[in-house]
């Protein structure tokens, strides 16, 4: 800051101030909303203070759910997201700590097209393939399963980009070392890369795993056993009825929403090089 | 691309080391998008008995018709609402965050954690809190005279599904905006405040002009966002409705292809927005190689 002065001082806190509680409100809403007795969310206009109905609400979503429409308990949902999420996670980082690996530290034929193979999974999203991506599922008996919800999206270019990005900032002096000590690539690759990579390994991990909790299309379309239900997309099946139980959807809501944020609130320092570093 | 110098020898190692990877994109990446692109070019009967190959008349029909046409332009709408609301406010809050010193770190913590909320929620959340029955937002307008329902109203619509993309986005842009205001040289600022511009003329003449590379590389990213990752909040509340008012191409392909089962015209879709992607990333990297110089 340049110069003090004190009323743009206080304008700026005001923005600040203004602007968190925007951000917020809408799971301030949720939060009160979550608390509230069945009846009260009918009747004229939200309440806008926690109610008494907290415990009961959330107990009742966590251990049996919204049976009417179709929708498992919570608690079952969110184990379900959880498998999902952690799946996608260290299938991602998994392949892409090798396949990055061997397009450093390896010089074999075809190892552009190769590289290039992987770059072209950057530009096609689930989102405008539906359809055929679909159908190669259904074929492979990998509909309502959890191999189905999470192989098809574990292949990642980014986070290849990312791990070769490190390693060619690795000195060459550790491989030439390494090399001297009789170390073959599997040992070099345990010993050496994989340590020295861990920062990057933690940063990748807490993007992926909100990416894979915050599923949406893919559950939507390969589930239809409730068994398989992710917490995210299980929320849309409960507001999609006739009369929404809004005391029970923002409970859920607010269960849904709870695993990323935590995440990221304990994890800000890896989340933010994360974030940063794969839009790179 | 370059190696290392020194590599490992290995005649099959690399290839097994890339295997799963390979074989991963080429069965969920390359071989959907080659039926797709072949499915562009059939047409099934209305029984699903017998597939013609029509060639581009997919495509051609597409450009024909009003609810495609419409699809493109709410897609236009959604995605400039969505990047200017979002980066507009992010702008504002991570230039106001960056005048502070001691509360920084505790205002950044308040304004990043809607990141992890998933798209799908985001809508729900908006949803409620815009309910005409039950919300307090419509509670608030109706007292200044303004009867919201996006359930019969489809600007209202829009603006929800606005308000949630935007929501869920704005904390991306701000981390975006804070690292690139706090690589701006100090310097400069103080230079310009000692020849006596004020705070405006510095963010106009100085700031700005030094952030564009960020803004530029953030508006991709928002129109990437706004057109692909918002499926969950368009599905989630307005599913298209009411009157086609919501209904972007993302939705329009999932909508025509597994509710509506038109393969041929949904695969022509889809590599419509393949093309956009394609583009949206050429566009993206071409630019990113221009800032490492830059």
């Amino acid at each position: 800051m340049v110069e003090n002065r004190p009323w743009a001082n206080f304008f700026a806190h005001l923005t600040l101030m203004v602007g968190v509680a925007v951000v917020v409100f809408p799971v301030y809403v949720a939060l009160v909303a979550s608390t509230q007795a069945p009846g009260d969310l009918l009747r004229g206009t939200l309440p806008m203070l926690p109610g008494a109905h907290g415990i009961e609400n959330f107990t009742r979503m966590w251990q049996s759910g919204v049976s009417n429409a179709g929708a498992p308990p919570a608690g079952k949902m969110l184990w379900n997201s959880f498998i999902m999420a952690m799946a996608i996670t260290v299938g991602k980082l998994s392949i892409s700590l090798l396949s990055a690996f061997a397009i450093v530290y390896f010089r074999f034929r075809f190892r552009m097209f190769f590289f290039w193979l992987i770059f072209l999974t950057l530009m096609l999203p689930v989102e405008v393939r539906i359809i055929p991506t679909f159908q190669v599922v259904a074929d492979l008996n990998m509909l309502n399963s959890f191999a189905g919800l999470s192989i098809p999206l574990i292949a990642s270019a980014t986070a290849t980009f990312l791990f070769r990005q490190f390693f060619m900032t690795i000195p060459e002096e550790m491989l030439e070392a390494a090399r001297v000590d009789g170390a073959g690539p599997l040992k070099f690759f345990k010993d050496i890369l994989m340590p020295l990579s861990i920062t990057n390994i933690a940063a990748l991990f807490v993007i992926m795993f909100i990416y894979g909790w915050n599923q949406y299309l893919w559950p939507l379309l390969i589930t239809t056993d409730p068994d398989y239900y992710t917490i995210v997309m299980g929320i849309q099946r409960m507001t999609s009825e006739e009369n929404p139980q809004w005391h029970l959807i923002m409970a859920a809501v607010v269960m849904a929403a709870l695993p990323p944020v935590l995440v990221i609130l304990f994890m800000q320092r890896l989340f933010v090089k994360g974030l940063t570093e794969t839009e790179k | 691309m370059q190696t290392k110098r020194m590599t490992f020898p290995g005649r099959f190692l690399p290839y097994a080391l890339l295997a799963p990877q390979v074989i991963i994109t080429l069965i969920f990446f390359i071989w959907p998008a080659g039926q797709a692109l072949y499915q562009s070019l059939l047409r099934e009967d209305a029984f699903g008995l017998r597939t013609t190959f029509v060639g581009l008349e997919n495509f051609a029909r597409l450009f024909r018709d009003g609810s495609y046409l419409n699809s493109l332009s709410v897609t236009v709408v959604f995605a400039v609402g969505t990047t200017l609301l979002s980066m507009t406010v992010a702008l504002l809050l991570a230039c106001t965050v960056n005048r502070m010193i001691r509360s920084r770190s505790t205002y950044t913590t308040l304004l990043v954690w809607p990141y992890a909320i998933a798209p799908a929620i985001a809508g729900v959340l908006w949803w409620f809190i815009f309910n005409p029955s039950i919300g307090i937002v419509p509670y608030m307008l109706d007292m200044v005279g303004y009867q919201w329902n996006h359930r019969t109203s489809g600007a209202d619509a829009m603006l929800l599904v606005i308000f949630a993309a935007a929501w869920k986005q704005i904390s991306y842009n701000f981390l975006f905006f804070l690292a690139g205001l706090q690589s701006i040289p100090q310097s400069l600022i103080e230079a310009a405040a000692i020849d006596g511009a004020s705070p405006m003329k510095r963010f106009w003449t100085i700031v700005f002009p030094l952030l564009s590379p960020t803004t530029f590389f953030l508006m991709v990213v928002n129109v990437v966002y706004a057109m692909f990752d918002t499926f969950g909040i368009i599905h989630a509340t307005t599913q298209g409705g009411p009157a086609q008012a919501t209904n972007t191409l993302v939705y329009k392909v999932y909508a025509d292809g597994f509710v509506g089962l038109n393969l041929g015209s949904s695969a022509a879709q889809s590599v419509i927005l393949m093309v956009i992607v394609v583009a949206l990333t050429v566009v993206q990297f071409r630019f990113i190689e221009r800032r490492v110089n830059y």
